[in-house]
């Protein structure tokens, strides 16, 4: 096809350099035991082979993200007050937006990786709410996505309509073939990228290869379960507490799967500030922390881990997929069965939902899974402190 | 060893309301904390190099029920402490060990099989006394199980569980700590460790999987980490939060961590953050003479206070 190009593997690392003069680029690379993305740094090296132990959200919602930074304007201890103000007045303050994030390039990231962008459109460029830190990265960014060779065992995109070489928001798909890169461009965006005279023209046969590649790939996932009614299921088992106590026995509630997780999307914003200074911040949030849902007058709705775990398996399998068009909020990464301390496995919590839905009740009735003809798409579901509220994720 | 065992829980079993251990995991390296209720689900039960989880983590949740535990020797010190503390009674759990010739190091694993292959694309694997080997699709790799078992059990003082209901087995031989692991670390400046400790917790992503796969840390929900009223730590993405909270960890646990290693070998992006505490029970160890989860009858030193500690000689001064 024309526009593929093949970057041999002794100029990878050049090539990422002549991309950092003028933007940011993020690949991944070893640290310690783990494999994490970071800001490319040649001396560092990379790691294109083995699965990263993170997510690549982080290039489009930070860990922890500078909404503002204000001061206040009130005179220092002792000074002697100006007309009209009192060393009270919070009125007298100065907010300082942040800069605009820079153009980047995500080199490298996993297809399960990208297809999370799925799941943040809808919810920061939505409908009704267009969330602009995100708008602006978002625009700023060029997704560069790497075809598995390989699948682990955790591995599992077949199942929510994935794939080893994902090219859904992807701007480039990248197979790595036995000398080297080829690089297929998906958009223009991604066309635009490609420009390096680095980059040479891909030869004719190289397409064909990577094909077989990803059809191996592909053929070693396995045969993925039918999930068809999953959301009924969940949303059938809501109130089954022993189905809950039990799948969450052995969950530790720690935040791992939720901040590895490429499609988990929650934050939480606290104002840090020091003498008159301060930021206001946007951190990630976990549906597995008590302070998630802890209310003002004290009432926590889930107390208990099993009412923790069941959000994040509904809100993957069920809740958002009625607000949008059916769409799965997990992209089968695996990451969170890999790195739970506690070996939980979500895919094994999915299936035993559809088995105990259907020994408890008659299989439901046939509802539509998209509701957009039955009733008006619901507003996009940012509010407050930025969680996803659904109808029943009590 | 394994059916004793079995038969040693499915005898408790009647009496408490589950028994906690090990059984199969989502891949071949890894077992999983197995909730046992019924005597056909102890059929699956998972014993040896695999059982590495701390099922004690969970035993504070379990309160006012009475439960089966299945305890390694480094898992019972945890209990023992958990009873000291008075955070589990010693009424409220049946306690069953047995023998434990140490458990594998998935990491330790992934070092073995090189750079290319990874421990998530081991298809089955076979233990014997001192050799693993996994197969990787048609190929099969032997290694020896000193190179991949835990850090901890190379110095393991306890194998057999230190107070238990049910002993199955012949008990194993202590070895000593010296602690020289931290003494190879201390051999860096204080520069070098400043230098790695902000290298390593620059990729802390703040899950405290460390918090809470510790059976002591019970403040759980309540911890400073996320406290909003008061405010102590911020939410910034810094290295200087994640190694404050590290910090307030270590103390917390003085003289009360007994170095079941969950709190490193839960990272997800292997910070070793239990060489903290392993410091803080060296240094509890050196002056007050205490080892932590090894009698029940005793009270943490930092939880009491003695007009002469036995080994600060005040009035020889």
């Amino acid at each position: 096809m024309p526009g593929n190009k093949f970057l041999a593997t002794a100029d990878v690392a050049a090539w990422l350099g002549e991309l950092s003069k003028t933007m940011r680029v993020f690949a991944p690379r070893n640290e310690g035991q783990a494999v994490v993305y970071r800001e490319f740094d040649a001396a560092k090296g990379l790691e294109l082979r083995r699965k990263p132990t993170e997510s690549a959200k982080h290039a489009l919602f930070p860990r922890s993200e500078e909404l503002l930074s204000f001061s206040y304007l009130r005179p220092a201890f002792g000074a002697p007050e100006k007309e009209g103000e009192t060393p009270s007045d919070v009125s007298q303050v100065q907010v300082k937006m942040p800069v605009e994030p820079m153009p980047t390039v995500v080199f490298g990231m996993l297809g399960c990786d990208a297809g999370s962008v799925t799941t943040f459109d809808p919810i920061y460029d939505g409908s009704k709410f267009k969330d602009v830190y995100y708008l602006k990265k978002r625009q700023a960014t060029v997704f560069i996505v790497r075809a598995c060779a390989e699948v682990l065992s955790t591995c599992f995109c077949n199942w929510v309509g994935g794939d080893p070489a994902n090219t859904k928001n992807a701007d480039v798909l990248a197979t790595e073939l036995s000398d080297g890169w080829l690089l297929q461009p998906v958009t223009e965006r991604g066309e635009k990228a490609l420009t390096s005279p680095l980059l040479k023209d891909a030869p004719a046969a190289s397409e064909g290869q990577a094909t077989a590649i990803h059809d191996n790939a592909r053929k070693s996932l396995g045969d993925a379960p039918n999930l068809e009614g999953i959301d009924a299921a969940l949303f059938s088992l809501f109130a089954d507490n022993d189905f809950w106590q039990r799948q969450s026995a052995g969950c530790l509630a720690c935040g791992t799967c939720t901040y590895l997780c490429p499609t988990c999307h929650c934050f939480s914003i606290t104002d840090e500030t020091s003498a008159r200074n301060g930021v206001r911040l946007r951190s990630w949030d976990t549906c597995m922390a008590s302070l998630y849902t802890l209310e003002a007058s004290g009432h926590n709705p889930r107390s208990l881990k099993a009412a923790r775990l069941r959000n994040r398996v509904g809100h993957k399998f069920a809740y958002f997929l009625r607000n949008n068009d059916g769409q799965i909020s997990c992209c089968g990464c695996g990451r969170c069965i890999k790195s739970c301390p506690s070996s939980v496995d979500i895919r094994q919590i999915v299936k035993d939902a559809l088995v105990q839905a259907a020994s408890i009740a008659p299989p439901p009735p046939p509802q539509p899974v998209a509701p957009a003809a039955a009733s008006p798409k619901p507003a996009a579901p940012v509010k407050g402190k930025g969680r996803t509220k659904e109808k029943a994720n009590g | 060893m394994d059916d004793e065992l079995k038969g040693a829980i499915r005898k408790v079993l009647p009496d408490v309301d589950c028994v906690i251990g090990w059984g199969p995991g989502p891949d071949p390296l890894r077992s999983a904390p197995f909730f046992m209720r019924k005597p056909e689900e102890v059929d699956a039960f998972v014993v040896g190099p695999l059982a590495v989880n701390n099922p004690a983590v969970f035993l504070p949740e379990y309160k006012g029920k009475k439960v089966g535990i299945v305890v390694k020797g480094c898992d019972s010190r945890s209990v023992v402490q958990q009873i000291a503390e008075g955070l589990v009674k010693r009424e409220e759990v049946v306690i069953i060990g047995f023998p434990c010739s140490g458990v594998v190091d998935i990491q330790k694993i992934a070092a073995q099989l090189g750079q290319d292959i990874e421990p998530g694309m081991v298809t089955s694997l076979s233990i014997s006394s001192d050799k693993l080997t996994v197969n990787v699709k048609d190929t099969a790799k032997t290694m020896d199980m000193a190179d991949v078992r835990a850090d901890k059990c190379a110095s393991c003082q306890y194998p057999n569980a230190v107070v238990s209901d049910e002993f199955v087995g012949t008990p194993k031989e202590g070895k000593t700590d010296d602690y020289a692991d931290l003494a190879a670390f201390e051999e860096k400046s204080i520069d070098e460790r400043f230098a790695f400790w902000e290298q390593e917790m620059s990729r802390c992503i703040r899950c405290y999987a460390c918090r809470n796969a510790c059976p002591l840390c019970v403040c759980r929900d309540h911890c400073v980490a996320t406290s909003r009223e008061p405010h102590w730590l911020n939410q910034a993405d810094s290295t200087r939060e994640k190694l404050f909270f590290q910090l307030i960890h270590a103390t917390h646990l003085a003289g009360r961590c007994t170095g079941c290693g969950e709190c490193s070998r839960a990272c997800p992006v292997g910070i070793p953050v239990g060489l903290f505490k392993r410091t803080m029970t060296r240094a509890a160890a050196r002056l007050f003479d205490y080892q932590a989860g090894t009698n029940a009858e005793t009270v943490p030193p930092l939880q009491t206070f003695a007009t002469e500690e036995p080994t600060i000689k005040e009035r020889e001064w």
